[in-house]
């Protein structure tokens, strides 16, 4: 303790501090106390309260959501409904099964156009150097279309496709939706192929491989999982859409076939579309038969989303 | 090849010319999809053209929509899109933004972790990561709103909200029917509905980004105000929101700019009345629900007038869109000066 006391009066000799006997004279020991009287307590605990209250009530309409489904859409749930077509007013009965394949044809056709594109974007941006004018360019029409209105990419394809092929088509739904689906591949593709530790790419450039062989056969595989997780997001993304399709592919009561064949070039019907359609019907048959359409579709969309994100997940741990 | 003993060889002809197509397809798809942007706009700024030079400015502030007078005006959309986007924003903000506060400050975290410390669980091998992974779900379930289709919004909004807020709507308008807000009655569709369901709608996007501005504010800033004897919610309201501003408000733009252009749920709910009214009760119009409803069948005349509204939200939404990518920008540059 001496000593201490030495050191300590030597190095503050500059300071008048005799050792205070008591440091604690003027402090009133109640202040410290955490009481709920005091008005600063009372705060702190009320806001925690009001915002637990908030974010309770922020995930009710989600429940709610997520309930009305299950009980008005999972009781009129069959197998009849994937097979057979959308009843005429008052007519009983019937299901969405073109409606079903109409959307999937859509999205995957969508996917079809979006996929090279975003994902060879994707290759350029994150291979080009750190100032090239070009890759924030690209990087900033990605994000541009992120904001865009669903219902404008609608617009487009009606001015691009519509009028210029002379009808409403799978076809012109797809150009819509791939418009949509686009920023999510390309902005996610460039993360997962900038994620790819550099070592690998060096190493690939050492063993002398092309750029080409570099991206084809270590950059895309190892970012694989990354970039699939954003073509899931922006295919349970585009399966949802109804805005772009509504004069696009239009909608239809019949399978999108012509004869034996596939027909891509007349009005399809999809599952989106359906929902809108009949939800403003004043028919108690076409009102249960959307629930169910929409049961149908967010359980589409859901687990499309949940594979997704788990495969990044899986990426995030390797 | 003149070494026998190595496997490695120069790249042959056929690799070269691979890899420049290859290369070259790159560059040129890059060009192809900032093309399409520029494509897009120029195609509905020339099928917007006809109408443009027809009705001019007039278009903006005229408030019929008359297709056999060949009268046209969007004042009442214009209107409806603003007042139902700055409701919902209003509502989705405060909702967002606690609900990123509460994911921030790990709320549920704390709570579940103090009630597993009541059974001695909280450094157990199993339950100890138990706070950490119903973060995770509460994170995941606010992500899940944002995952619901817009459609199955406005099918629960017509058969969920409509009836349910009906009743206290008209009793409102009934003892309080003086107050504009409330000068008419809610007969089905309306502004209300389509704003609750809206702000439902944005809130994802709000809490999304306003909890990564949150979660990215220096830790020492916080350690601070501790230090300095603040309670929890002196800190938050006093360093850390304000820190976060910047990245909440350009969550709270690109948010507006979803609100404004969103379409399916408001042109099932907003009722698609031509009004300019400032009751909540009343049904109206918004320019995206205007495209959704009249579009499939217009005739072509109409459809060049609907191409200027078109442009016109393609104007407002990217405006706001720009601006909001351009503070979320700069609000991370600032923060990485800040570590």
């Amino acid at each position: 303790m001496a000593t201490h006391d030495a050191t300590g009066s030597s190095l503050l000799s500059t300071l008048p501090s005799e050792p205070d006997p008591n440091p604690f004279a003027g402090v009133d020991f109640n202040e410290l106390e955490r009481s709920l009287r005091r008005p600063r307590t009372l705060i702190n605990v009320l806001l925690s309260g009001l915002v637990t209250c908030m974010t309770l009530v922020a995930l009710i309409p989600l429940f709610s959501v997520i309930w009305m489904l299950l009980w008005r859409g999972g009781r009129k749930l069959s197998l009849a409904l994937f097979t057979q077509l959308p009843p005429a007013p008052l007519e009983q009965g019937g299901g969405f099964g073109n409606a079903v394949l109409g959307t999937l044809i859509i999205v995957l056709l969508a996917a079809l156009i979006s996929m090279p594109l975003g994902i060879l974007s994707a290759v350029f941006m994150a291979q080009a150097p750190e100032r090239s004018r070009l890759a924030s360019a690209v990087r900033f029409s990605a994000k541009v279309l992120t904001g865009f209105p669903s219902i404008l990419a609608g617009v487009f394809a009606y001015g691009a496709v519509v009028l210029v092929m002379g009808g409403y088509s799978a076809i012109a739904g797809a150009v819509a939706v791939s418009i949509l689906m686009l920023p999510t591949i390309m902005l996610t593709a460039e993360d997962a192929i900038r994620m790819v530790p550099a070592k690998m790419k060096e190493a690939a450039i050492g063993m002398g491989a092309t750029r080409t062989q570099t991206v084809l056969m270590v950059l895309l595989p190892t970012a694989f999982p990354g970039i699939l997780t954003g073509i899931m997001l922006a295919v349970a993304r585009a399966a949802g859409e109804t805005a772009p399709l509504l004069f696009t592919a239009l909608f239809s009561n019949y399978w999108p076939v012509s004869g034996h064949h596939l027909n891509l070039m007349q009005p399809t019907a999809s599952l989106a579309v359906l929902i809108y359609n009949f939800a403003g019907m004043p028919f108690q048959n076409q009102v249960e038969m959307a629930w169910a359409a929409a049961l149908v579709m967010v359980l589409m969309v859901l687990i499309t989303n949940l594979v997704g994100q788990s495969l990044s997940r899986q990426q995030v741990q390797s | 090849m003149a070494d026998v003993n190595t496997i490695s060889q120069p790249p042959t002809g056929l690799q070269r010319t691979g890899d420049s197509v290859f290369r070259g397809l790159c560059y040129s798809f890059a060009w192809l999809s900032v093309l399409v942007v520029v494509l897009i706009v120029l195609r509905i700024v020339f099928a917007a053209a006809p109408a443009v030079r027809e009705y001019g400015l007039g278009f903006l502030t005229s408030r019929t929509w008359d297709p056999n007078k060949d009268q046209f005006g969007i004042l009442p959309e214009i209107w409806g899109t603003m007042f139902t986007s700055l409701l919902a924003l209003v509502i989705g903000t405060a909702f967002g933004v606690a609900a990123a506060v509460f994911l921030s400050e790990g709320y549920l975290g704390g709570f579940v972790f103090s009630v597993l410390k009541v059974f001695h669980l909280e450094f157990n091998g199993f339950w100890g990561k138990l706070p950490e992974q119903v973060e995770q779900v509460l994170k995941n379930l606010i992500e899940l709103l944002a995952a619901i289709p817009s459609v199955v919004y406005g099918l629960w909004g017509l058969f969920v909200i409509i009836p349910l807020i009906r009743p206290a709507c008209n009793w409102l308008h009934l003892k309080m029917g003086w107050f504009a807000p409330f000068g008419t009655d809610l007969s089905g569709p309306g502004v209300l509905p389509a704003v609750l369901v809206l702000s439902i709608m944005i809130l994802p996007t709000i809490t999304a980004i306003s909890r990564d501005a949150l979660v990215s504010v220096p830790p020492k800033l916080r350690m601070a105000a501790y230090g300095m004897g603040a309670t929890q919610w002196e800190t938050i309201l006093a360093v850390i929101l304000p820190t976060a501003a910047r990245g909440i408000l350009g969550g709270i733009l690109l948010a507006f700019g979803r609100a404004l252009g969103e379409t399916m749920a408001l042109a099932m709910l907003v009722g698609n009345a031509n009004l300019i009214s400032i009751s909540l009760f009343s049904p109206a119009n918004t320019l995206a629900a205007l495209l959704a409803n009249t579009f499939p069948e217009a005739h072509p005349k109409e459809i060049g007038v609907l191409m200027y509204a078109a442009l016109v939200l393609l104007g407002i939404t990217l405006v706001v869109n720009m601006i909001g990518a351009f503070i979320l920008q700069r609000a991370s540059a600032v923060m990485e000066g800040g570590k």
